[in-house]
């Protein structure tokens, strides 16, 4: 059983996920979207969304931080457990608390204003419905690193270990095996999270519009396969269009 | 020098009746769609009025076009990079569908299916967002021929403007004074800033035709571009969740027919040609201090096409021999840049739009008819404009950042022509000191004449086919075989509105296909319950093309349409026929259904 789960399933869902969001990305590009409905209701989303995305942000950093950074790197550097320990209990709650907060109150808008309700797919319900659960599960083991068992349970020695070996391919099972129910708990619903992930609106993660602090302005594309602005250029571009971030007055005037 | 072609559309404001036939037919023709109720590529408003969406002039409040930053450096308004990535997660500036309106459609089955009773049934307005029960509060064009002014006219933020700095003296006199439509579609700016706000990258100007386009594959509806966008024609589709706008009807550019708006244009107030421009200098222009001047950066912008030195700089660019003859017979170039009579929309915004309008002049010309002057004579039409100084101050607002000289100039002009063409017309000798009077030459006057009144089709239009080498492309026969899975009909696991679009070329392949090799009704299984008349050959009924049938479906006294069951012969069933016999013209025809049924 333990194989099953720790060693065989974040697999599965690695290739779900890879896979899924190729497949996605190959086949569906109209349908990658974040489908906002900020025409519908604005009030409300203002402040949902932002607390939202934001503690989101700041809860991967946290797994960043507690997952992928070894404890012999932070006990090197001369950081106590206990430190480590009330830093990740008081940032992660925040933003565990601040993420819940964000979401739940998108889910109220989302159920009480009439136009959101109605552009609710079932998608988006069984969506909310992984994503709120990983979202809680996270908080509640957040809470159990510290108070379980009296003193709480340092999850670095078992689930960190473990989520590193993955990428080895020689998962610590034993390892994971005895992390407590809660970390259990919250690692299967963040793997189907993140299974069904290519499938939902959650895609639009995946394109956040980073290189639009580098992209010039103005964006020129040609009808024309193969030419820009009247000179060819060498590779080849997709039906009808050039790639986006063509050259453009911008960049030329430099 | 980096000269590009440019299409550009002109329109002469005098001519517009506010029919409101280009925006029936833009919608028709591509937003009448589920999650486009709202958009309107088209719109054509009362000014003054708020505009659509509300108020969309006010930037102080909606953000939109560039700004100058302390250092002079053009930014744009809503803020930079940083601050709009900051802004992703909700957009701070963001019209909200209460800004628009929210579309609904009428509840027509209860007319047909309600009970026989009492009382008239009623079809109620049911929202098309939310598929209830509604009320009317408004619509695209609420305040059409300043319906309701007296209420809301302070609330064009043109008007707020200039009341504020004239200090409320003119307080109601524009409503009394002057009216006329303003038509809109996206200007297809030479610096568009709902481009540099898109953080995707999705929009772009095609280099060929300086048409701006949303990449539907790409965007990913982080909305920025409708903030971006100072004349709001940026629209948000809600069921795709993708950004759409006006195409400038680039399928028919491409083929050397005007837009729709145009085409059906029933004052044929709109031109369409092309502009030869310097990409080099859009930046640097657009940077003018002062937003007074940017009308004048515009027009340096815009290059010759007759300067041989700019023809073979056209050339050097790869713009064909063609595209270069169209540039130097086009009307667009002509009215805005050699008889600089049309201008631009909200120049200050600093996108350098290219939908320009020829103000108008008729405002002017109706006050003088109604004071009993002879309002085609260029003195009284020349003193009159300098006194009027309420609408030319409005116009000074929407087309030169507020420079009345600028108008009153365009408006003399027009003055000058309605006069000296009025003396030809009568059969005088040509008044040469009236062109004199506004720098032109009589024969100027006389071809610009012809081009605003006359105004022949293939006048107003000049569009340059694309070239054939590209023919293969527009066909979509050069991708056809590109296309995943090769020709074949697909269905999509996320419903119609998801995957690659289904190329045209392919789908009528099949369909073809259908009709041809099968016994059945056509397309009754690939259409998916929908009916595509084109391909209906006769061969049976597809379903779906008539309404279900009834048990009785005889045309009789019994059908339960009028009122079955009841005994006897039915007034109300004889009404509408008899009457509709008597307007048909043809009661020889009629008169045996109609006699039959009142049997």
């Amino acid at each position: 059983m333990d194989i099953l789960l720790w060693g065989v399933l974040p697999y599965v869902m690695m290739v779900v996920l890879v896979g899924g969001l190729i497949w996605r990305y190959r086949y569906d590009q109209f349908g990658w979207t974040t489908r906002s409905s900020q025409l519908y209701e604005s009030k409300l989303l203002r402040i949902g969304s932002p607390v939202f995305h934001f503690g989101l942000l700041a809860v991967i950093a946290g797994h960043f931080f507690g997952l992928v950074i070894p404890m012999s790197w932070t006990k090197a550097v001369g950081m106590s457990q206990e430190f480590y320990h009330f830093n990740a209990l008081f940032v992660g709650s925040v933003a565990g608390v601040g993420t819940l907060g964000g979401i739940l109150l998108l889910i109220y808008r989302r159920r009480t204003t009439g136009p959101v309700f109605m552009a609710t797919t079932r998608n988006d319900k069984l969506m909310y419905v992984v994503l709120t659960a990983a979202i809680v599960f996270g908080l509640w083991t957040t809470l159990a690193s510290v108070f379980l068992g009296g003193e709480g349970h340092n999850y670095r020695e078992t689930v960190s270990p473990w989520f590193r070996s993955l990428f080895i391919f020689q998962p610590d099972i034993a390892a994971m095996a005895t992390a407590p129910f809660a970390f259990h708990l919250h690692t299967l619903v963040g793997m189907l999270l993140f299974t069904i992930w290519p499938f939902t609106r959650l895609v639009h993660a995946f394109t956040a519009p980073l290189h639009y602090l580098f992209r010039p302005y103005i964006v020129y594309r040609s009808r024309d396969k193969g030419r820009i602005a009247g000179r060819v250029v060498a590779a080849p571009v997709r039906r009808g269009w050039s790639a986006v971030g063509t050259r453009d007055r911008d960049t030329r005037n430099k | 020098m980096r000269v590009m072609a440019q299409m550009g559309m002109v329109m002469n404001l005098d001519k517009c009746i506010g029919c409101h036939t280009c925006s029936v037919t833009c919608k028709q023709a591509w937003t009448n769609r589920a999650g486009t109720e709202y958009v309107w590529f088209n719109n054509v408003e009362t000014r003054p009025g708020q505009g659509y969406p509300r108020r969309y002039e006010d930037q102080e409040k909606w953000q939109g076009g560039w700004a100058l930053n302390k250092r002079g450096k053009l930014v744009l308004k809503a803020g930079g990079r940083v601050s709009k990535m900051l802004g992703l997660f909700a957009s701070p500036v963001q019209p909200e569908l209460k800004d628009y309106y929210e579309p609904w459609t009428y509840d027509y089955k209860t007319l047909i299916d309600a009970p026989l009773g009492d009382d008239f049934p009623v079809a109620r307005p049911k929202s098309l967002i939310t598929g209830k029960d509604t009320k009317i509060t408004w619509s695209a064009n609420w305040d059409d021929d300043l319906g309701g002014s007296p209420e809301m006219g302070h609330l064009d933020p043109i008007i707020e403007k200039l009341r504020r700095e004239s200090e409320d003296t003119i307080k109601l006199e524009f409503e009394k004074t002057f009216m006329f439509y303003l038509p809109r579609i996206c200007e297809h700016c030479l610096n568009p800033s709902c481009m540099a706000s898109c953080p995707s990258g999705a929009i772009y100007k095609r280099v060929e035709d300086g048409i701006v386009l949303v990449d539907q594959d790409k965007c990913r509806g982080w909305r920025q571009c409708v903030t971006g966008c100072p004349y709001k024609k940026m629209y948000f589709n809600h069921k795709t969740g993708k950004a759409e706008k006006c195409t400038f009807c680039y399928p028919r550019i491409e083929v050397g027919l005007p837009t729709v708006c145009s085409e059906t244009c029933v004052g044929r107030l709109r031109y369409l040609g092309l502009f030869l421009y310097d990409a080099d200098k859009v930046t640097e222009a657009a940077s003018v201090t002062d937003p007074q001047e940017l009308y004048d950066a515009q027009m340096d912008v815009l290059l010759d096409p007759h300067d041989p030195a700019v023809m073979a700089a056209a050339r050097a660019q790869g713009i064909q021999d063609d595209w270069i003859d169209a540039a130097q017979r086009s009307p667009v170039y002509a009215l805005a840049k050699v008889y600089k009579v049309a201008l631009p929309l909200h120049p200050e915004y600093r996108t350098m739009p290219m939908v320009w309008y020829v103000p108008p002049l008729s405002p002017v010309v109706d006050l003088l008819k109604e004071q009993g002057h002879d309002a085609e004579d260029y003195g009284n039409l020349f003193g009159a404009i300098d006194a009027l100084r309420i609408p030319v101050e409005y116009l000074a607002e929407l087309f030169t950042a507020g420079d009345a000289d600028r108008v009153t100039a365009v408006l003399k002009k027009l003055a000058a022509m309605r006069s000296y063409m009025r003396g030809i017309s009568l059969g005088n000798d040509p008044d040469d000191a009236i062109p004199a009077a506004v720098g032109m030459e009589g024969q100027e006057m006389y071809e610009m004449y012809r081009l605003m009144a006359i105004a022949k089709y293939e006048e107003r239009y000049v569009i340059p086919q694309a070239h054939m080498e590209q023919a293969h492309d527009l066909e979509e026969m050069g991708c056809s075989l590109d296309f995943d899975g090769g020709p074949g009909m697909q269905d999509s696991p996320f419903g119609e509105a998801s995957g690659k679009p289904v190329p045209v070329a392919i789908e009528t392949f099949n369909a073809l296909r259908d009709r041809q090799t099968s016994d059945s009704v056509a397309g009754e299984q690939s259409l998916r319950g929908r009916v595509n008349l084109l391909n209906w050959d006769g061969n049976g009924a597809p379903q779906g093309l008539f309404p279900e049938k009834r048990d009785e479906p005889q045309m009789s006294a019994d059908s339960p349409a009028h009122g079955g069951g009841r005994a006897g012969p039915s007034p109300d069933a004889a009404g509408p026929s008899a009457s509709s016999s008597g307007a048909s013209g043809n009661p020889a025809d009629n008169a045996p259904g109609a006699i039959a049924r009142e049997e």
